[in-house]
C-alpha cells in the first residue's frame, strides 16, 4: 500500500510487552446493529487515552463496556492480566466519572466521596483520612458539608473526580468529563484535570467529542467512526499524518483534492488534480494513474496577491481563486478562495501584526501556495 | 362598561396570576375550611331536640348577649377511655394498612418503573382498572371471597389444607385485607411516578463505586424515592383513619374504628355536637402527620434553594 510510509503503527507497544489494558476484537450489537465493531486497542499504564468521535460512533458504548454497564457481544477486555468478562461493575477495579457526574443528590460532598470507600468496609478513620485527601486534591475542603445542588458546575465536576479517584482505581474512565461546563471554564479545567490525574498516576480512558479536549488532555487518541477505530496515535501524529480522509476532515479542517498519480520518479511523485499539480517528495511511491487524495491544512497555506515566480504551466503546489469570504478570528483570519473549478480552498493566515500590509479584499484574485512537505497523501 | 372591565383586569388583584392562584385557594376555603368551621361550631353547641339538633351559640336576653361554648363533649371524649382506644385502634389499623401497602406497593411500583416503556402503560392500566368498578361492589366481593362458605374457604377445603371453614370474615384480618386492597393503588401511583423519573445513572454510579445491587437499592433507590414513599403513605394513612365502609362490611366486633363511633353518635344517638367533637379530634389527629409531612417537604425544598 503506497501510503504506508506516512502512517504510524496502530498502537505503541507496551514497555514490558504485557499491555496494561487489552481490548481485543470487542463487539457490541444492539438489536443486530453494531455499535462497536471489532475494536482492538492496547493501553499502557499511566496513559491518558482518548476515544474521540462524533455522537453515535460507539465511543460511549466502548467506555460502558469497560465499566461493566454493557456486556460485550464478543471479544475480550483484559486489565492487568485479568479477564473482566465475568466481573460485575461493582467488583471491577475501575471507576468512572459519569457524564454530568451522577452525584448522589441526597448525600453531601463528603458522603459522595466516601460512598465507594464505605462499600469496601474500610475502617472509619481511614475513610475520613482518604476523603480529606481527595477533597484537598480537588480543592473542595471547605465544601464537604454541601449537597451537590449547592455547588457550581465546575465544583460538581471536581467532586465527581474526587469520588471516582477515592478508591484508587487501576483504571479511571471519563465520560465527556468537561461536557457540562462552558467553554472558558472547560479550557481552564482541561489542564487542571490532567495535572490531578498525573499526580495520582492513574491510567485513564476518556471519551469526548471535542477534539481540542482530546488533544489537550490525552497522550494518545483513537478516532472512532461507526463503531470502528480508524486511527490511533499521538495528537500531533493524528493531526499531521491522518491515515484517511475521515480522520483528516474530523480533526481540524483540511482542503482535499482528488487526483491521479501522473509522475512517479524515485525521488518524487506528481499527483494531478483538476485544480493543481501536487509535487510530493516524501517517501511515497505508486503506480501511474492511481486515484488518490491530497490534503492541505488551511494554516499551512500562504496567500499572496501575485503568482509565484516561474512558468505557470509547470507550477506545482499552488492555486489561485477569487476571495469569496473571510472570517477574522482574532489569532488567525480564514480566507475562502473559489477556484476556477468551483472548489473552495480555505487558508488560515496568522495575524502576526496588528495591521498587516497585505489585506486581500472581496473578489480579489488571490494565490495560495504551500510547501510539498505539508501535503498529506490519503487513500482515495 | 368595557372600559370598566379593562380597568378591573389591569388592577393588581385581578391579574391572571392572582386568579390562577385564587381559584384553588377559594375552593379549599369553600369546601374544606368553611365545613370544618361549621362542624367545629356544632361541636361546642348544646343538644336541643331531634328537630333542632344543635342550638345557637349566641343568645340575647334582656339586653345581655351571651356566647355559650360548651366544652363538655371534648371533656367527655378525654375522660371516656372508649374514645381514646377507638382513636388508637383506628390509627393502628391505618398504620398496619399503610405499611402493608408500602411493602406490596414498593416492589410493584419499582418493577413497573423499570419495565419496558411499552409494557409500562399496560401495567399502569392494570393498577387503575379496579377503579372502573364501584368501590362498594369490590368490598362486597371480598365478603364473598372470605365468608365461611366463600371462595377461599371452599378452595382450602377442596385442597384439603383445612377441615373446617376458617372464620375469616369480620376479623382484623379481613378488615386489613379489604383496606390494603382498596388503598394499594394510592400507594403505587405516587411511588411509580417517583421511581420512573429516577435517573439510572445514579444506580450505575453506585455499582461503579462497588455497591452491590441490594446495597444500591437501600442506599440510593430508597432515599431518592423518599418523597414518593411519604406521599403514598399519606394518601393511604389519612383516609384509612376515618374509614367507615370497609370496617362496616369486613370488620367485626373487635375492629372498633372511629368512623363507626362517629356514625353511632350521629344516627343512633342523634347527638350532633358529640359527633362533631369526635370529628374535630379525628381531623386534628390526621392533620398532625400532614403538618409533619409539610414541614419535612419544606425543609427539603429549603435545602434545595
Amino acid at each position: 500500500m503506497m501510503i504506508e510510509a506516512t502512517t504510524k503503527p496502530a498502537a505503541a507497544p507496551a514497555a514490558d510487552g504485557q499491555p496494561f489494558l487489552l481490548i481485543q476484537d470487542l463487539v457490541k450489537e444492539f438489536d443486530g446493529a453494531r455499535a462497536v465493531d471489532s475494536v482492538s486497542v492496547t493501553i499502557n499504564k499511566g496513559e491518558i487515552f482518548a476515544l474521540l468521535g462524533s455522537s453515535g460512533c460507539g465511543k460511549s458504548t466502548l467506555l460502558r463496556m469497560l465499566g461493566g454497564f454493557e456486556i460485550p457481544t464478543s471479544g475480550k477486555i483484559v486489565l492487568g492480566g485479568v479477564d473482566l468478562a465475568s466481573v460485575p461493575p461493582y467488583q471491577r477495579p475501575i471507576n468512572m466519572m459519569f457524564q454530568s457526574y451522577a452525584l448522589f443528590p441526597h448525600l453531601s460532598v463528603w458522603d459522595n466521596v466516601a460512598f465507594g470507600l464505605r462499600r469496601d468496609s474500610m475502617p472509619k478513620d481511614q475513610i475520613a483520612e482518604r476523603v480529606e485527601k481527595m477533597l484537598n486534591l480537588v480543592q473542595l475542603k471547605n465544601y464537604a458539608r454541601r449537597k451537590p445542588h449547592q455547588l457550581s458546575g465546575g465544583q460538581q465536576q471536581r467532586v465527581a473526580l474526587a469520588r471516582s479517584l477515592a478508591k484508587r482505581p487501576q483504571l479511571l474512565l471519563l465520560d465527556e468529563p468537561l461536557g457540562a461546563l462552558d467553554k472558558k471554564l472547560r479550557e481552564q479545567t482541561q489542564l487542571e484535570l490532567v495535572n490531578i490525574i498525573e499526580q495520582v498516576g492513574v491510567t485513564c480512558v476518556m471519551v469526548t467529542h471535542d477534539q481540542e479536549e482530546a488533544m489537550t488532555m490525552a497522550s494518545r487518541i483513537a478516532v472512532m467512526s461507526e463503531g470502528k477505530i480508524l486511527q490511533i496515535g499521538k495528537p500531533g501524529d493524528i493531526y499531521e499524518t491522518p491515515n484517511c480522509r475521515f480522520v483528516a476532515d474530523f480533526i481540524g479542517s483540511v482542503n482535499l483534492f482528488n487526483g491521479k498519480v501522473t509522475v512517479d520518479e524515485p525521488d518524487h511523485v506528481v499527483i494531478t488534480s483538476p485544480e493543481c499539480r501536487h509535487y510530493v517528495g516524501h517517501g511515497i511511491s505508486g503506480t501511474i494513474g492511481m486515484a488518490i487524495s491530497v490534503g492541505i491544512r488551511p494554516e499551512k497555506i500562504a496567500i499572496s496577491p501575485v503568482a509565484p515566480p516561474g512558468d505557470p504551466a509547470t507550477q506545482v503546489n499552488c492555486v489561485y481563486g477569487e476571495l469569496v469570504d473571510w472570517a477574522y478570528l482574532g489569532s488567525t483570519t480564514v480566507y475562502h478562495l473559489k477556484l476556477a473549478s468551483g472548489a473552495l480552498v480555505k487558508a488560515a493566515v496568522p495575524n502576526r501584526q496588528r495591521h498587516a500590509q497585505y489585506q486581500p479584499q472581496f473578489k480579489d484574485i488571490v494565490y495560495a501556495s504551500w510547501s510539498q512537505d505539508d501535503i498529506i497523501v490519503l487513500p482515495f | 362598561m368595557k372600559k370598566f372591565l379593562i380597568h378591573m383586569l389591569t388592577l393588581r388583584w385581578l391579574s391572571g396570576r392572582h386568579i390562577v392562584i385564587g381559584i384553588p385557594y377559594g375552593w379549599l376555603l369553600l369546601v374544606f375550611l368553611v365545613p370544618f368551621l361549621i362542624v367545629f361550631r356544632i361541636s361546642v353547641a348544646d343538644v336541643q331536640s331531634a328537630a333542632d339538633p344543635f342550638g345557637s351559640l349566641l343568645s340575647y336576653v334582656d339586653g345581655v348577649a351571651t356566647l355559650k361554648i360548651k366544652l363538655a363533649n371534648y371533656l367527655f371524649i378525654a375522660q371516656d377511655s372508649l374514645y381514646a382506644l377507638t382513636y388508637l385502634s383506628s390509627l393502628k389499623y391505618a398504620v398496619v394498612t399503610t405499611l402493608l401497602c408500602l411493602l406490596i406497593g414498593y416492589p410493584f411500583a419499582y418493577f413497573m418503573a423499570r419495565a419496558r416503556p411499552t409494557i409500562r402503560t399496560t401495567l399502569l392500566m392494570l393498577v387503575m382498572l379496579p377503579f372502573w368498578t364501584s368501590f362498594l361492589l369490590r368490598i362486597y366481593a371480598w365478603k364473598g371471597i372470605l365468608a365461611s362458605n366463600g371462595l377461599l374457604n371452599n378452595l382450602l377445603l377442596w385442597l384439603g389444607v383445612i377441615e373446617t371453614p376458617l372464620a375469616l370474615l369480620h376479623t382484623p384480618f379481613s378488615l386489613v385485607i379489604g383496606m390494603v386492597y382498596a388503598y394499594l393503588p394510592f400507594m403505587i401511583l405516587p411511588l411509580y411516578a417517583n421511581l420512573v423519573k429516577m435517573d439510572v445513572r445514579f444506580l450505575e454510579a453506585a455499582a461503579d463505586l462497588g455497591s452491590t445491587p441490594w446495597k444500591t437499592f437501600w442506599l440510593v433507590t430508597v432515599p431518592l424515592s423518599k418523597s414518593g414513599i411519604i406521599a403514598g403513605s399519606m394518601l393511604v394513612l389519612i383516609p384509612c383513619v376515618g374509614e367507615f365502609v370497609i370496617p362496616e362490611l369486613l370488620g367485626g366486633p373487635e375492629t372498633l374504628m372511629i368512623g363507626r363511633v362517629l356514625w353511632d353518635e350521629f344516627f343512633s344517638n342523634n347527638d350532633w355536637p358529640m359527633a362533631s367533637a369526635v370529628t374535630v379530634i379525628m381531623i386534628l389527629l390526621i392533620l398532625l402527620p400532614m403538618a409533619i409531612f409539610n414541614k419535612y417537604q419544606n425543609k427539603q425544598q429549603g435545602g434545595g434553594a
